[in-house]
This record gives C-alpha cells, sequence and structure tokens, in this order.
C-alpha cells in the first residue's frame, strides 16, 4: 500500500485534487481499480525525455477478470463516447453472435456459454510488450509507448495494412471506405493516461472487472486472486507470456480456448519471427557485392578475345573492359 | 555534339530537334486496330474509371478487401506475383556479366527491360493499394524509418532496385536518342549496376516471403515455415527465367521483324541453356519444398482438401515442369520448353496467391475472392505495362541492331539508327 503511494507521490504529475481524493477513499474498490500505478504511467508518459530508464519506465496494463464481469457492456459505451465513435447497438441481438473489434468499436464485449455458465469477455487491443504491429510498421506509425500503449500515429502512416496482416490478435482495423483512411484500434486512452486519468473502460467499470496498473503488480494481483480461490479459476494469466506477454492480461474460471482467445499463439515474441531475416540483410548487402565482384573478375580471364569480338557486337551494357 | 561546343544557340537548336524526334517518336507506328489493342483500350479506360472511384470514396468502394483480409489480388498478384516473374532480370544479368556467359547476351536488353517495367508497373501497383499513398514518401525521408519492418526493406529495395535496372538499361536509351558519349559513360556503369542489382533482388525477392513471417498463426501450416524467404528467392529464379522463355517466344512472333540476325540465329540455344537451368532450379526448390515437408512432421494434414491442393501446387506445378524442363532439354524440343514454363508460371501464381490468399485465414468460412475491379484494374497494370513495353521495343535498339558507331569492331552494316534520325532533324 505504502509503495503504491509513493509512486504517485514520486511521480506528482497526478492532479493533486484527484490524488487527494484517492488517497482519502482508499477503499479496496479504489485500490484496485488504481493499483497505484495510474499516476506513475501518466508520469512517466509526460517526462518521459526526462527519466532514466528505472522502475518507473515499467509498462502499465489492464487486468480482466472475467468472472467479474456482468456484460452490462458500460466499457463499449464510454470507450465510443471518449473516443468520439458512433454509441455501440445497446440490444441483445448483438451478443448473440462473437464479436472483434471494428474502426467503429474499439472495445467488444462477447458472450460464451460455459460449464462455469455465462462468461462475458471483453476484446480490445492486447498492447503487447514486443508488438508485431509496430515492428510490421514501415513508417514507425504503430508505435510502441515506454509507458505500454500501442499507439498509431496519424502523421506517417500511408495504410499498407502491414500491421493488420501481422497482428496475432486481428486488432488493427482500416477505414475501407474513406478516401483518407485512418488505422483504428484501442490506444488505452493513452491521452487520458497523459492527461493523468485512467483509461475510459477502467474507470466506467461498475463490475471492478478491470484494473488498472503496472503490469508487474497486475500479475502479482491476478496471482494472488488464483491462489485466493483457486477452484475458482483456471490457473493461467491470458497475456503474461503469449506472444512474449501483453499489458492486457486475463482471469477466467474456463479454459482461454473456450473463450475465444487462442491457444496456439506460443510465447516467441512476433517481431523475433523476422529478426533472424534482418539480421542476415546487411550480411547479403555487404559481402554478396564483394562475392559477384570477386566472380566477375575470375570469369574475365577465361575470355577469348577474338572469340569474344566476333559474338558480342556491342560496346553497350558491357564492361568497358574491352574498350 | 560535345558539350564545349554548346553556345546558346547550338544548344536551343538541339533541344528543338530533340523535341521534334521525341514527338514523332511518340506517334503510333503500325495498325490501330489490332485485336490486342481492341481488347485491351476499352479494359484500361474501364480500369481508369474503377481508380478514379477508388481514389475518391476508399478502397472498399472497389475491392472485396476486409478486416480480415486486408491484402487481396492487388498485393497477392500484382506485387508478390508479378516480382517474381520479374525475376528473370537478375538472373541473365548474373549470367552475362557476372559469369560472362556470352550465349545469353542477346536477350540481356529485352529482359531488363522487361524486368525495369515489371517493377515500375507491379511494384508501382503498391501504390493503387495503399490506404494513404501520399505517404509513401515517408520511410524514403523524414525521420520515420522503420527498419525492424521487412516493408521498410521490401519498399527501399524497389526503388533503389528500378534505380539500378534504368541505369542497366540506359544505353539502350542513349543510342535511341543518339548520344555516343552518353551512351559509353552510362555503359561503363552496367557491372556495377548488375552487382548492385542482384544483391538488391536476393534480398527483396526472398523480403517478399518474409513479409509473411509474422502472419505465422494465420497461414495453414503446409504454407507457412520459417523458411519462406528462401523458398521465395529459389522460387523467383525459376519464375524470372519461365518468364523470359516464354516471353522470348512471344517476341518472335510480335517483333520478328525488328529482330536482329543474332537473335533468330541464337534463340535456340539460348531456351534450351535456360531450360537447363530452370530444371536445375526446380529441383533445388522441390528438395527444399520436401525437407520443410518432412521436417514439419505434415503428411497427415495432405488427407484433407488444403492438403490435397499443396499437392496440386508442388506435384503439378513443380514436380512435373521440373521433369518437363529435364526432358525438353534432353530431346531437344522447344516446344516442350515452353509447355514446362507455361507450368511453372502456373505453379508460381498458385503458390504466391495460395501464401497470401488461399492459404491466409485458411479457417475462416467467410472467404475473400477478388472482385471484378480488382480483377480489371489487375488487367489495366498489365496491359499498361505491355503497351509501354511495346512502344519502347519498337523504338528503341532492344530487339534490334545497335546503331552503327555503337561498335567500331563490328561488320559494316547499314546504319539505321536513329543517330541519323536526329541529324535529318
Amino acid at each position: 500500500m505504502a509503495s503504491e503511494n509513493d509512486a504517485i507521490a514520486v511521480t506528482g504529475a497526478v492532479p493533486a485534487g484527484q490524488a487527494e481524493s484517492e488517497r482519502a477513499g482508499m477503499d479496496r474498490r479504489g485500490f484496485l481499480k488504481t493499483l497505484g500505478a495510474a499516476g506513475a504511467c501518466a508520469l512517466t508518459a509526460g517526462h518521459a525525455a526526462a527519466a532514466p530508464a528505472g522502475p518507473d519506465e515499467e509498462p502499465c496494463g489492464v487486468l480482466v477478470d472475467t468472472t467479474r464481469c456482468a456484460g452490462c457492456r458500460t466499457c463499449e459505451r464510454v470507450c465510443a463516447e471518449a473516443h468520439g465513435l458512433p454509441a455501440p447497438d445497446e440490444s441483445d441481438d448483438v451478443m448473440k453472435v462473437v464479436r472483434s473489434p471494428s474502426e467503429r468499436a474499439l472495445t467488444v464485449v462477447n458472450r460464451y456459454e460455459t460449464r462455469a455458465g455465462e462468461v462475458f469477455v471483453k476484446r480490445q487491443c492486447m498492447h503487447c510488450l514486443l508488438p508485431a504491429c509496430a515492428s510490421a510498421c514501415l513508417t514507425r506509425a504503430m508505435f510502441k509507448t515506454p509507458e505500454g500503449p500501442v499507439v498509431w500515429r496519424e502523421k506517417k502512416c500511408m495504410g499498407c495494412r502491414f500491421c493488420m496482416v501481422s497482428c496475432p490478435f486481428e486488432v488493427p482495423r482500416f477505414e475501407y471506405h474513406s478516401p483518407v483512411p485512418r488505422i483504428v484500434k484501442c490506444s488505452l486512452c493513452w491521452d487520458r493516461l497523459k492527461a493523468g486519468q485512467r483509461p475510459a473502460c477502467v474507470e466506467n467499470c461498475p463490475a471492478e472487472a478491470l484494473v488498472f496498473g503496472k503490469r508487474s503488480q497486475l500479475l502479482e494481483e491476478a496471482q494472488r486472486r488464483i491462489q485466493g480461490s483457486p477452484e475458482t479459476y483456471v490457473h493461467q494469466i491470458y497475456g503474461e507470456r503469449e506472444v512474449g506477454g501483453t499489458s492486457y492480461l486475463y482471469l477466467a474460471a474456463v479454459p482461454f480456448d473456450q473463450l475465444g482467445f487462442r491457444a496456439d499463439l506460443g510465447d516467441t515474441a512476433y517481431p523475433l519471427l523476422t529478426r533472424e531475416f534482418l539480421y542476415g540483410v546487411p550480411v547479403v548487402l555487404t559481402l554478396l557485392p564483394a562475392l559477384l565482384l570477386a566472380i566477375s573478375n575470375a570469369t574475365k580471364e577465361n575470355q577469348d578475345p577474338s572469340h569474344h569480338e566476333a559474338t558480342h557486337g556491342r560496346l553497350d551494357a558491357h564492361t568497358g573492359n574491352r574498350a | 555534339m560535345a558539350v564545349s561546343t554548346l553556345t546558346p544557340g547550338t544548344a536551343l537548336r538541339e533541344a528543338g530537334g530533340f523535341l521534334r524526334f521525341f514527338l514523332r517518336e511518340l506517334k503510333p507506328k503500325g495498325k490501330l486496330l489490332t485485336p490486342f489493342n481492341l481488347l485491351s483500350a476499352p479494359i484500361m479506360l474501364l480500369g481508369v474509371v474503377l481508380l478514379v472511384i477508388r481514389f475518391a470514396r476508399g478502397l472498399g468502394a472497389i475491392t472485396n478487401l476486409s478486416q480480415d483480409y486486408p491484402w487481396g489480388l492487388w498485393v497477392g498478384f500484382d506485387v508478390i506475383t508479378g516480382v517474381a516473374f520479374a525475376g528473370g532480370a537478375y538472373v541473365v544479368t548474373f549470367m552475362v556479366y557476372v559469369l560472362r556467359q556470352e550465349k545469353y547476351h542477346p536477350i540481356v536488353r529485352i529482359t531488363v527491360l522487361n524486368g525495369l517495367l515489371a517493377y515500375v508497373f507491379y511494384a508501382g501497383a503498391l501504390l493503387l493499394d495503399l490506404g494513404r499513398p501520399w505517404k509513401v514518401v515517408n520511410p524514403i525521408i523524414g525521420n520515420s524509418f522503420g527498419v525492424s519492418s521487412v516493408m521498410f526493406l521490401v519498399a527501399w529495395h524497389f526503388l533503389l532496385y528500378m534505380l539500378a535496372e534504368f541505369i542497366e538499361f540506359s544505353p539502350t536509351v542513349a543510342e535511341w536518342v543518339g548520344r555516343r558519349r552518353a551512351a559509353r559513360v552510362l555503359g561503363s556503369l552496367t557491372l556495377g549496376a548488375t552487382i548492385f542489382g542482384i544483391t538488391l533482388s536476393t534480398l527483396h525477392q526472398s523480403g517478399l516471403g518474409a513479409l509473411f513471417l509474422m502472419a505465422k498463426s494465420k497461414i495453414h501450416p503446409l504454407w507457412y515455415s520459417e523458411f519462406i524467404p528462401i523458398l521465395f528467392l529459389v522460387s523467383s529464379v525459376f519464375a524470372g527465367l519461365s518468364m523470359v522463355i516464354l516471353e522470348g517466344t512471344i517476341s518472335r512472333k510480335v517483333f520478328g521483324a525488328r529482330m536482329s540476325p543474332v537473335h533468330h540465329t541464337s534463340h535456340r540455344g539460348i531456351v534450351l541453356g535456360l531450360s537447363r537451368v530452370c530444371a536445375g532450379t526446380l529441383f533445388v526448390y522441390l528438395f527444399l519444398k520436401a525437407l520443410v515437408f518432412i521436417h514439419g512432421q505434415q503428411v497427415p494434414l495432405l488427407a484433407t482438401p488444403l492438403g490435397l491442393w499443396f499437392l496440386v501446387e508442388v506435384a503439378g506445378f513443380v514436380l512435373v515442369p521440373c521433369v518437363l524442363f529435364a526432358l525438353a532439354v534432353r530431346r531437344e524440343s522447344l516446344a516442350l520448353c515452353r509447355v514446362a514454363a507455361a507450368m511453372t508460371l502456373v505453379g508460381i501464381v498458385l503458390n504466391r496467391l495460395n501464401v497470401s490468399i488461399v492459404a491466409f485465414r485458411w479457417y475462416d468460412p467467410v472467404r475473400y475472392v477478388p472482385s471484378w475491379g480488382e480483377v480489371v484494374v489487375t488487367l489495366t497494370v498489365i496491359f499498361a505495362e505491355i503497351w509501354v513495353l511495346r512502344w519502347v521495343v519498337e523504338r528503341m535498339p532492344v530487339l534490334s541492331e545497335a546503331p552503327g558507331w555503337v561498335s567500331v569492331v563490328r561488320a559494316p552494316v547499314p546504319a539505321t539508327g536513329h543517330a541519323e534520325l536526329l541529324k535529318e532533324a
């Protein structure tokens, strides 16, 4: 508890009023929702250049406890409001199919019938620690901030959609019906974080299903919950190791592959899949020309000049050794 | 024409002369109402209309691309298949300028021209597919170098390779406009441009495969492997050479009248020689495919519909053309060489489309099928390339003899080059 307050005090970027109120009303709920790190994350955002890399640089994230989610879809509504997107269809009909985040809804809640009853799962960008999309982006438009969020920068993007091809969670969406299209995805409310606020979905979750904080502390909290009621949870935190770790972490009562999560993604961070190839590039780029030049010089000697002149009528594209 | 004698007056006269020469060259040669023109012109017109709609209303207006299938025909065929087909240029220049196999010298110019135009049009087709093409300079200039991106490598290599190809082709342009000194200077750059071009090709042909390395969870295991880059590189060798073989056959029919005698006499030996290389590289490719297949323990997958489709691709359009090429070389049958080359090209189309479209999200019940608009635009790109190719071949000494002044040692032939045209003008 003290350490959390320290984090806020040290960072000091949280508006005084907010920090004060949080300290005053630090009941369990408030503690869990904040986990003391909102301020820390927000601060590093503002002072990233000045602050040396250290524990404060640790990325923040969100823990989603699907055993607590009641499926009220408040997160969908406030997310749309926070990002100026059309209000989601509130009827239950849309819950009958499994939806993905789209260019008009950055987060969606899906319902699954399982042996543990109805389970609701909020989906959005996972904010990978080593994101495939950012490594795929040739203009660095898709960018992993040191604070955790993976954000898209409009000024840089040329719309090649390689991020969409590469993302293992199929999160980035493209505006196909716009002449000035954007890539759209959850930014972990990057603008709100910089202003010292928590993501809109976390801020407004009435069921305490979402917790915002530093990733390491979220992992500890998740472990605590599993150990506290081992019969409630499957003993896995989705996102702890998947594709090298994600900033969004999930707890569930049933195996994750029954909740629309892919179990076959592996623990390797996706950028590592292209690393060997990219390491080979400078090697080829420096060694191959030398080799080719050597072969070219070696074969030059074998040329019989008289034969050469007879068959080869052009000076043009020749190497000039004959001129 | 020497630089030292240039005064404002002569410069003006010369510029005017060149303009008249160029305008005269711009006019179409030959009949306008050929079957090819009658077929291609309306399609190209329609394609231009579709492209206007595409840029006015977004990619979704004329394509079937979706959030799940961000890349379709324009990337999978135009760019990824088209660039494999253009691989002939780096292989042939390697054989002629590095290995100095003079036997293949007659086809260098047409092959390099084909390669250059293929890159300009097919890699250029990427611009049509970009959502925000006005930002295309970002990875080239500015402070947005995404060096961890395979796409960054591919983009730079496309650009640099086009430059290298243009340098390789530039002596032909200099001969066309009658610039002796320029032709000599540009010709001396050829070896450097060739070596640079081969290196770039090695990296971006494999780079096109490496684009799919991060789609690991989406591509069917029969088509995904960490060796995609190597498979793409090796297959670009026989893809490019098969294209050269077929293109040579078509050129003899279409441009036969313009062809120099050396072209006609060397054709047979060249086709048989290239076929031998194709047979060899197809075998290497098959061997690599088998290694990946066995190492991945993928035998059970063959008994699925996509497994059969995989067999069609590998047995039907890699193994069979490999055997056919070998037979054709043995029997010295040009007809069989052409059949094998055509089958090889079909196999390349299958492979590239399988990796980028068919095996991509193979588990998804909703499949991407290109819209008619995408097909028309693809045809437009292909036809536009052929129109430009024809224009160049009809005018520049690509297949025809170079102007008489080019080689001092050559036996005297009537100088029909454009240098004389320029002098008249």
